[in-house]
């Protein structure tokens, strides 16, 4: 970092005088290029998310140690209790622990948004003319690399523990993937509460208010048939055990139809219904 | 320069926008020449702000129409924003990423290619003399910096308008003249502005004609030269040494004035408007009577100013009300978001 030596030099530039010849460069119009694609757009606003993971790194923290911590914590705090041995409970719980980690990440997509939208940066997206949805897609495109990094960590953590998935290297991919196409679906929920939220702190706090029954009222760290009938009733229809149960089955090698199939529908229904919510609210602020 | 129009550029009809119970546009009208440099004149919470998100699509209004180069905000967003760019009071650049990124970012968004959208950015940077700032994160620029990468963002398409927001709020006065410099050089390659203001003197300096907006009205409209004959040109401030003259120098002054003179809460101090409608002298012949007048009465006078008329004493003669405080602005915008 060049820092120190930037806000020594911050006063000692010669004054800038505009002139009108070079302003006159830059001011004659020119051809206007054609708009860009949906997809063009979309990705350039998550290049804008890569660029701030690169000035701001301090960010990458909460996909980095705040997953270890976690599946440090409940590994060594239930697995000797549950399973009989930490390195027992781990075949079970590693897939869970990932889904709890990047679900609880996906906050973030709606603290950021809150964010731009307070510091003034979204009125000048919303004034471009460029696809209306491409400013949010973006950025949630930068949020999955946060998630692919988290479950990847995840996944080195737990094979540096003992976590062996018997699907191998190709059942971990299809894991992953399911998590990624989950994550995405389920982060258009934060975009709607991060427009239409006042502050960062509500939107935290509804995304607690939501987010820890549904990690935790789960198939995550136990296995429901314990479990009083209301709340397996519950469990039984949460996405997240859908979500679990496919990623289990991905990374055994034992593949869950049904719960992939159920997964894939939560992600659409997800997808739709807060991607509409969150555009109409965008458009109509 | 085929794609400028001539014409209007805004033609708005009854604006109205409320939040909650707060009116901030009672039924605005506009009509803005393109090519030209409008003021929109008005103290904190007038609806100045409300106006330009209306216009600029970000906002979208609860009565009457508007129209950016005949096509209307609402039905027809698209086609407004791909000809107008908007500075608004508060970042509109990205403060994490550094000035060369925003504006290769913003390049890329408006349809550029990578090296063209480079290319770009650096000669933007270079017009606006932050080439030696364009590796730095735009939060560790100064107020100066951080107004003109703003600009240059606004105009890296050429927009056909281009809405600045209160653009020299809070700058020091030579960051102001910078910016005054660019708004001119703008405005003079075929862009219209349209500009918010608290600063008479600045909408005097820079636009053509001036809408004076208060509580979500316009309550004036003209050139500078008209509202300025409308309120009288100027105001006169004297200090006297003997607090003890001051009837007597009220008295001089009315009779060489011919208008009412205010007596200030300082024992000391006088004011009073000149250059008054339907008098044919000017302000600083009227002023300069007046002094001429209290010496010779044997008034001494310390401190004697001639001055343009602050927005408070447009607002005192257009509205019998001084202009709203400060507080009041601060709900507009926690409602407008």
């Amino acid at each position: 970092m060049s820092d120190t030596t930037t806000t020594t030099t911050e006063r000692a530039p010669s004054v800038y005088v505009p002139s009108a010849e070079a302003l006159a460069t830059v001011l004659a119009p020119g051809a206007r290029p054609p708009r860009p694609s949906a997809l063009s757009a979309s990705l350039t606003f998550g290049w804008r998310a890569m660029l701030k993971i690169k000035h701001v790194p301090e960010q990458l923290f909460d996909v980095t140690a705040f997953p270890i911590i976690m599946v440090l914590m409940f590994t060594y705090l239930f697995g000797g209790a549950l399973a009989g041995s930490p390195r027992e409970y781990l075949q079970f719980f590693l897939p869970g622990i990932m889904v709890t980690s990047v679900v609880m990440i996906t906050m973030y997509t709606g603290i950021g948004l809150n964010t731009d939208i307070e510091k003034g940066i979204f009125d000048r997206f919303r004034t471009l003319p460029v696809w209306r949805p491409s400013a949010l897609v973006g950025m949630i495109f930068g949020d999955v690399l946060r998630y692919i990094l988290a479950a990847l960590v995840i996944l080195g953590l737990g094979l540096v523990l003992g976590f062996r998935p018997a699907g191998g290297v190709v059942g971990a991919a299809v894991g992953i993937g399911l998590l990624v196409v989950f994550s995405f679906a389920f982060s258009w929920v934060w975009t709607f509460f991060g427009l239409i939220l006042r502050s960062e702190k509500s939107v935290m706090g509804v995304s607690m208010m939501v987010l820890f029954p549904l990690t935790f009222l789960s198939n995550v760290f136990v296995d429901p048939s314990t479990m009083p009938g209301w709340l397996q009733a519950f469990v039984k229809v949460n996405p997240v055990t859908q979500l679990v149960a496919a990623i289990r089955g991905a990374m055994s090698g034992d593949a869950d139809p049904s719960a992939t199939m159920w997964l894939l529908l939560w992600s659409a229904g997800f997808l739709v219904v807060f991607g509409t919510l969150t555009m109409y609210r965008y458009n109509r602020r | 320069m085929s794609r400028r129009t001539t014409g209007l550029a805004i033609e708005a009809e009854g604006l109205t926008r409320s939040f909650g119970d707060t009116k901030a546009l009672a039924g605005i009208d506009l009509q803005v020449p393109a090519g030209t440099v409008y003021g929109l004149l008005g103290p904190n919470g007038a609806g100045k702000t409300t106006a330009v998100r209306v216009l600029a699509t970000l906002l979208r209004p609860d009565g009457g129409s508007a129209r950016v180069f005949g096509h209307d905000v609402v039905t027809e967003a698209d086609k407004v924003r791909s000809r107008v760019s908007l500075t608004g009071q508060y970042a509109s650049v990205d403060e994490d990423l550094t000035g060369s990124e925003n504006l290769v970012l913003l390049g890329r968004l408006l349809g550029l290619r990578k090296p063209a959208a480079r290319d770009r950015a650096a000669a933007l940077l270079a017009a606006f003399g932050l080439t030696e700032a364009s590796d730095r994160q735009v939060k560790k620029y100064s107020g100066g910096m951080r107004r003109r990468i703003d600009i240059a963002a606004s105009i890296l398409n050429t927009p056909d308008l281009l809405f600045l927001d209160e653009p020299t709020t809070g700058l020091d006065p030579r960051s102001r003249n910078q910016v005054w410099e660019i708004i001119r050089a703008v405005v003079s390659h075929g862009t219209t502005v349209l500009l918010t203001t608290q600063y008479l003197d600045e909408a005097d300096q820079l636009a053509g004609r001036i809408a004076v907006v208060d509580h979500g009205r316009v309550i004036a409209e003209g050139t500078p030269g008209e509202l300025k004959s409308s309120i009288g040109s100027g105001t006169v401030h004297l200090r006297l040494r003997d607090p003890g003259q001051r009837p007597e120098a009220e008295k001089v002054l009315r009779e060489a004035l011919g208008v009412p003179v205010q007596l200030a809460a300082d024992p000391v101090a006088l004011t009073a408007r000149v250059g008054e409608a339907g008098t044919d002298l000017d302000a600083s012949a009227q002023a300069s009577r007046a002094l001429g007048e209290l010496a010779r009465a044997g008034i001494v006078v310390d401190n004697f100013s001639l001055g343009q008329p602050s927005l408070d004493e447009v607002f005192l003669a257009l509205t019998d009300h001084p202009a709203v405080p400060a507080d009041e602005r601060d709900n507009e915008l926690e409602a407008a978001r």
